[in-house]
């Protein structure tokens, strides 16, 4: 039988926490009161979320409509759609991943099972966390100097990609490392003691014990990424296009940047369309997160199976 | 897995290699200051319906940020909340941008309190300045000390962020030196967050743009401005399209410009754009919120464009107070 790794539900299952532990009977006051204090601490900024969630769309959802996903931008509020700013963030986030997956994954591969645990390597770990809780503007930043200017890539979307995948590279890196560790290490001895290499163990067994981790760390920074302003802006990228990227080298806009160009508008009519692209960037974050629960549930099964 | 990101890098390559230049060759690049952003928005709007096969970009780089990217070429047109300075033109020589400066429009700055406020009903330039200086951080701190007759109750200040033009422009009117103030005040780069602030505060004075005064009337209450100067309306003057246009209500209105590098007026599309622009702005700066100018002066501002006179009107000097540009354009036609 295959030893579950650790983290997966089945491994926490064993006790139930209704009936464990039991000694709380012996005095209830003390574990009354921190519950309470833990349940107060959820319900807090869920109710934070939920007002935020509930303005945006009382004040949006009327606004919603086809014709405001497929129109271009205009100065008409009741005109404006958020066409180039969607099929941007579509192309940004497909670019990005194309950019940061195998890069990130690679990285994280050659540092949990080739690199041993030299200072060069500690000294490498610590940057890639600390790189992790870096300012996304600084990002921006060096997207500018480094893809825009010196790669000449100009205000494009490659270096849109590029810099938001540099931005994901520590979280996917810290995330695919978090999964490959969860596959315990008797599976790879066992893999060594039937004739396997590393390359073989790797490739047979420890990526797809990791991948539905691995896949989860990636999506959920992909729809971080794709509510960032701050190095789009910084990079040049635009706020008024009217036709859609035919290439990587198009100029482009994206959906944060629209809706905070309509926020700071004087119009009400603008500050509507800012709700409603609101909700339609919320549904993309969501469907995201849904297809992440939905791929490590299916390859979780998978394995067992 | 191998597969599928092998598929991927094909699939970018192909992508990457294919159609680069000739979107690039009929686009007119635009970028610059958030205040003229919508004025762009509805040119460029309408110059597409008139012109499908040219194509026209907008970015947010603030006043700028925007000459930056126009003194590197990068692109054709900056759109600025005030007049070009010193360093930019020296950025663009450097560059080899040289440029036509084209006024678009007025924008008022409306100085406004809650509508719960019953004492002010008008302000003056040096009740403000008194207000606003570096000097007043922790020392004016109450109404009295404003005016006398005003209660004596704390007063809190609202006002733009300080790397906007609208910020620039209002030190240079009432504090003297541009970019010079208290620092003890609210501040946001949204105006509308301004508009929230004051609306809710019976305390509050602020100061932006006076289309975010014209969206939300009734939140507000606007002062009118005396700046002491009889020659151009006696007495306290209340912003209105008429009194911003006339050069009434001074010292807080000012134009907002585009600039044009000549390199990129020799490219058709770019001519196109910015002769529609000034033919059409008289009417599009008012349907986004702005004040137009006279006629005149967009036909003065399309004569320096087809002699190509190049350089500032301000002597690339910054902002100025209390000009009329339709005045400066007049003067430098018989000049010539």
């Amino acid at each position: 039988m295959i030893e579950k790794p650790y983290g997966t539900a089945a491994a926490v299952q064993h006790a139930s926490p209704r009936d464990w532990p039991p000694d709380s009977r012996l005095n209830p006051g003390p574990e009354r009161a921190f519950r309470a204090i833990c349940a107060l601490a959820l319900v807090l900024p869920l109710l934070l979320l939920a007002t935020l969630l509930g303005r945006a769309l009382q004040e949006g959802w009327p606004r919603l409509s086809m014709e405001f996903i497929t129109a271009y931008p205009s100065r008409v509020p009741a005109n404006a759609g958020i066409l180039p700013a969607l099929v941007g963030s579509a192309f940004l986030m497909g670019l990005t991943a194309v950019m940061a997956i195998p890069l990130g994954v690679g990285a994280a591969i050659y540092l949990e099972e080739y690199a041993g645990s030299s200072r060069l390597t500690g000294l490498i770990e610590v940057s890639i966390s600390n790189l992790a809780g870096v300012p996304s503007i600084i990002y921006g930043l060096l997207g500018l100097e480094l893809f825009v200017r010196a790669m000449a890539f100009g205000r494009s979307l490659l270096a849109g990609a590029a810099t938001l995948a540099l931005l994901l590279l520590p979280m996917v890196i810290l995330a695919a490392r978090e999964a490959l560790r969860t596959v315990p290490h008797s599976m790879r001895e066992a893999c060594f003691a039937l004739g396997a290499d590393r390359w073989q163990t790797v490739r047979r067994v420890v990526l797809p014990m990791s991948l539905p981790g691995i896949l989860t760390g990636i999506i959920l920074a992909l729809a971080r990424a794709i509510g960032e302003t701050a190095p789009l802006i910084t990079i040049g990228a635009l706020t008024y296009v009217p036709f859609l990227p035919d290439s990587v080298h198009s100029p482009f806009t994206a959906l944060p940047i629209q809706i905070f160009n309509w926020i700071s508008r004087p119009q009400a009519g603008f500050r509507v369309n800012a709700a409603a692209g609101i909700i339609v960037l919320l549904a993309i974050m969501l469907l995201m997160n849904g297809a992440a629960i939905w791929l490590r549930v299916r390859f979780e099964r998978k394995l067992s199976s | 897995m191998t597969r599928t990101t092998l598929m991927l890098t094909v699939l970018t390559m192909a992508v990457c290699g294919c159609r680069k230049e000739q979107q690039q060759a009929r686009t007119v690049r635009i970028d610059g200051s958030s205040t003229v952003f919508p004025i762009m928005e509805a040119i460029a709007e309408e110059f597409q319906k008139s012109q499908p096969s040219y194509s026209v970009i907008v970015g947010v780089s603030g006043t700028g940020g925007g000459f930056k990217k126009f003194a590197a070429s990068e692109t054709d047109i900056s759109g600025a909340s005030r007049p070009i300075r010193p360093v930019e033109t020296e950025a663009c020589a450097a560059g080899g941008v040289e440029y036509v400066e084209l006024p678009l429009s007025y924008d008022g700055l409306a100085v406004v309190v809650n509508p719960a406020n019953d004492w002010a009903n008008h302000i003056s330039v040096e009740e403000l300045k008194r207000l606003w200086q570096p000097e007043a951080q922790n020392k004016i701190m109450r109404w009295s000390q404003i005016r006398e007759g005003w209660p004596d109750k704390e007063v809190h200040l609202y006002g733009p962020g300080v790397d906007s033009g609208t910020y620039d422009y209002f030190t240079a009117a009432i504090v003297g030196t541009e970019h010079s103030s208290r620092g003890d005040f609210t501040s946001s780069e949204d105006d509308n967050v301004l508009v929230q602030g004051i609306a809710g505060d019976p305390l509050a004075l602020g100061f932006f743009g006076l289309a975010y005064f014209e969206e939300n009337r009734s939140k507000l209450k606007l002062l009118p401005v005396d700046d002491g100067n009889e020659s151009n309306g006696a007495g306290p003057v209340l912003p209105t399209f008429q009194t911003v246009r006339d050069g009434t209500y001074q010292p807080l209105s000012r134009p907002v410009f585009m600039y044009v590098s000549t390199s990129s007026l020799s490219r058709p599309e770019v001519e196109a754009f910015v002769r529609y622009a000034l033919a059409h702005s008289a009417h599009l700066v008012e349907e986004v919120g702005y004040i137009s100018l006279p006629e005149r002066a967009y036909s003065l501002a399309q004569s320096r464009v087809d002699k190509r006179i190049t350089g500032s009107l301000f002597g690339g000097k910054g902002s100025q107070i209390g000009v009329k540009i339709e005045d400066l354009l007049e003067r430098e036609e018989q000049d010539k």
